[in-house]
């Protein structure tokens, strides 16, 4: 299951990631395996999303969403 | 001002780093730029309670030493180089308390380059209403700084951070955080030995930035590469392995040091306010109606004090020409120098109105959603969501809507947007769209409320957004990215906004607006001062001869006659004769040489038009009346044909000539700053330029 993948409330905790120079970056925001994520919105356009992470909001698109996957 | 001991503020973004910056300076501080980068450089002093003084330094805020952006390129070197003029003694990390765990990840970058920090747990207020408990004796304890609990917006704590600044140590005395050098120990060692450097951290920090660190030579950066390649060193790789041990590091003391509510899953206010500000309709329908406001506010609220300053300047000029005695001297500083410094001063308050626009929006969160909301539909034209904001401030000024672009951190997005955003209508173009669209529009009302006057004009704006779009996307073709886009970034909690970095953020761009833009204005206004106060070969003379003859000193009066005589002089002088010498290239888009001299010396500043006409036309008084300007442009005949010169043709071509061509030294002025590079600016005057032609080629002969 990707993060890309999920509605707007729903839950996952981060397993790995498909790619390397984004998952440097997300984990440095605090998006690292183990943590628990929840999509809090979607843009109203569809793309991008935002999600819940390590106590604050964080915007990503759903591109770099995809990259990420959950347990 | 001479400083005892030097002090950087480092922090995330949106943990009130700024505002604690004002706080400890007041009004007390200076930007200035960085070597060779164009990042402010805040500086400002602080006295300390032990009588010594702090130069305080505002480093731009970033979540890592890795830097993502230009401005946080510049955290690294400040802190690290040993070289640095600005190397501080000391580091004030603040921190935001309610979200301590991604702030410390910086914090153990910053402590592991062993340089006494001190820390500042900033919203500690928000922190305690939330119902966290920070044990701060053992949070300080564990991490062996000391940790100043501060509300920088409440001003709580910030003399307990002064003390703490100046009994600070010399030595740092910081615990490790991670072992660092178990995350490429041979290359470690090799660099630390090569480069004779002490700290562990600081040399893998090397090998990671080695390429775009300016302080180190060539042969010191090849011999990293080969020891890179030697060790194969892999820098992702190793970033990753690195911010995994920080944040088990930061897990863990967290678990001892913080106790957050059972409770805090029920919904934040923020994310109620959310609902409504991003919704599908509301959003949007939000977003539109704050735009039309911020519009409509700077224009209407802009223009008494615009008015004011032209006045007063008319005024300096009316009294100056009094008092010096007349000469080219005087000519050169009333209708040079003060004229272009006029220029300059008069876009001031719209430049102030929208920076703090800007400000508020940015400082509550709002601007984030903006951007979130609008990422998809730019991203399709080769723009970012963050170049909303430039393109919105383009109706305002070019000149600090591509200074705003420093915050989009992808390059190619960037450029794309510095590129387009002098396309948007600016208000300087608006007298010219005025002035033409009164001359050959009928004022009347269509469908019953549409005025068609209004509805040309609000032609010519929407076509500027579309002209943007379009060129943004031929560029988008064009440009080859540098790097792979990415749109990570923070949904900051929704704050009410501060009004002190409102009116610093106010007054800072005007300050540099007038410093940067000012300088090249003047100078190109003198330029064109001589063009049309001098002339070649006795041909002034002449002219002041032919009026001193009776026929017209006993049929005009004297007011007739100066201007008269300033009209001739301004068809004969350079400017006049370039005038001449361009008619041929602009005759395909109907102007005559005429129109030429006001192309021309409304080349640095597009509002210069409606003057030049004034004279050319030598019109009656104050040029600053626009009816009659109007009236001695309708009536003006072309010689040879009897035709009247400013048909809707005419008139329609000269405002496609204007709302393309890049008339504005400020713009290219402030395009080389932002872009350090001549061809950015060249690249975008000449298509501008060739847009421009055609545009009014076509224009033309259409309507004709």
């Amino acid at each position: 299951m990707k993060l890309s993948q999920l509605l707007a409330g729903q839950k996952g905790i981060v397993k790995e990631f498909t790619d390397l120079e984004m998952s440097v970056k997300l984990m440095e925001m605090g998006c690292l395996p183990g943590e628990e994520v929840c999509v809090e919105r979607i843009a109203p356009l569809g793309d991008p999303i935002a999600i819940n992470v390590a106590g604050y909001s964080l915007s990503l698109r759903k591109r770099e969403a995809s990259t990420i996957i959950l347990l | 001002m001479k400083a005892d001991i030097r002090v950087a503020l480092a922090g995330n973004p949106n943990t009130g780093k700024s505002t604690l910056f004002n706080v400890l300076t007041g009004l007390n501080q200076k930007i200035g730029n960085f070597p060779g980068v164009t990042v402010d450089k805040k500086t400002g002093y602080c006295s300390l309670p032990d009588g010594r003084t702090a130069e305080i330094i505002d480093l731009p805020g970033t979540y890592s030493l890795y830097p993502k952006s230009q401005d946080e390129s510049i955290v690294f070197s400040v802190l690290a180089d040993p070289s640095n003029p600005h190397r501080p003694d000391l580091v004030v990390v603040i921190l935001d308390a309610s979200n301590l765990k991604r702030n410390l990840l910086l914090y153990t970058q910053v402590a592991d380059l062993k340089i006494p920090v001190v820390i500042a747990l900033n919203m500690i207020d928000l922190a305690d209403k939330s119902g966290i408990t920070i044990d701060i004796d053992l949070f300080s304890k564990k991490l062996g700084v000391p940790v100043v609990p501060i509300s920088a917006r409440r001003i709580e704590g910030i003399d307990k951070l002064k003390a703490a600044i100046s009994y600070a140590n010399k030595i740092p005395l910081q615990e490790e955080s991670i072992d660092v050098e178990a995350i490429a120990p041979q290359l470690i060692a090799e660099i630390q030995r090569t480069l004779r450097i002490e700290n562990p951290y600081f040399a893998l920090q090397l090998a990671h930035q080695h390429e775009t660190l300016k302080f180190l030579s060539e042969a010191e950066s090849n011999a990293i590469e080969e020891l890179e390649k030697e060790f194969s060193f892999h820098s992702q790789k190793a970033q990753g392995t690195e911010t995994i041990a920080r944040y088990a590091f930061i897990n863990e003391l967290l678990y001892d040091t913080v106790k957050k509510p059972e409770t805090a899953q029920d919904e934040s206010l923020s994310n109620r306010i959310d609902k409504v500000l991003t919704h599908k309709v509301f959003g949007f329908i939000l977003f539109f109606a704050i735009l039309l406001f911020m519009f409509q506010a700077i224009f209407s609220w802009s223009a008494y004090p615009m008015e004011l300053i032209a006045d007063l300047f008319v005024w300096v000029q009316d009294k100056l020409h009094h008092l010096l005695p007349t000469g080219p001297l005087t000519s050169l500083l009333v209708d040079g120098v003060i004229a272009g410094l006029s220029g300059v001063m008069v876009f001031i308050p719209q430049i102030a109105i929208l920076f703090a626009f800007i400000s508020v929006l940015e400082d509550t969160g709002y601007m984030a959603r903006v951007t979130f909301m609008m990422d998809k539909l730019m991203r399709k034209v080769g723009l970012n969501g963050k170049s909303v904001v430039p393109l919105i401030g383009g109706f305002a000024c070019a000149v600090p809507s591509i200074m705003s672009t420093r915050t989009i951190e992808n390059w190619k997005d960037r450029m794309i947007t510095i590129m387009v955003t002098p396309l948007v209508t600016c208000s300087a173009r608006l007298p010219i769209y005025t002035l033409l669209i009164a001359l050959v529009v009928p004022n009347r009302n269509v469908w019953w409320l549409f005025n068609l006057q209004g509805l040309a004009l609000t032609g010519m704006y929407i076509f500027s957004l579309i002209s943007a779009v379009v060129v943004a996307f031929v560029f988008k073709l064009i440009l080859k990215g540098r790097e792979r886009g990415y749109f990570i970034m923070e949904l900051p909690v929704y704050r009410m906004p501060r009004w002190n970095n409102v009116v610093y953020s106010m007054y800072e761009r005007a300050k540099t607006f007038v410093l940067q833009a000012g300088k090249v204005i003047i100078a190109v206004s003198v330029i064109l001062w001589v063009l049309a106060s001098y002339a070649p070969g006795d041909r002034f003379e002449r002219i002041d001869k032919k009026y001193q003859q009776p026929q017209y000193t006993k049929a005009l009066n004297a007011d007739e006659l100066n201007r008269a005589i300033a009209s001739e002089k301004l068809e004969n002088s350079y400017a006049g004769v370039l005038g001449h010498v361009i008619e041929p290239a602009i005759r395909p888009l109907g102007f005559d040489w005429k129109i030429g001299i006001a192309l021309i010396t409304s080349f640095a500043a597009r509002e210069v038009f409606v003057g030049t006409m004034a004279t050319i036309y030598s019109v009656n008084g104050n040029a600053e009346k626009m009816e009659s300007v109007q009236k001695k442009m309708h009536d003006a005949k072309n010689p040879q044909t009897g035709q009247p010169v400013f048909t809707l043709a005419v008139a329609f071509s000269l405002m496609m000539f204007y709302a393309f061509a890049m008339q504005c030294a400020s713009t290219v002025a402030v395009v080389y700053r932002e872009t350090k590079d001549w061809r950015w600016p060249a690249i975008q005057f000449a298509y501008m330029a060739v847009l421009a032609y055609v545009a009014s080629f076509v224009a033309y002969h259409v309507l004709k």
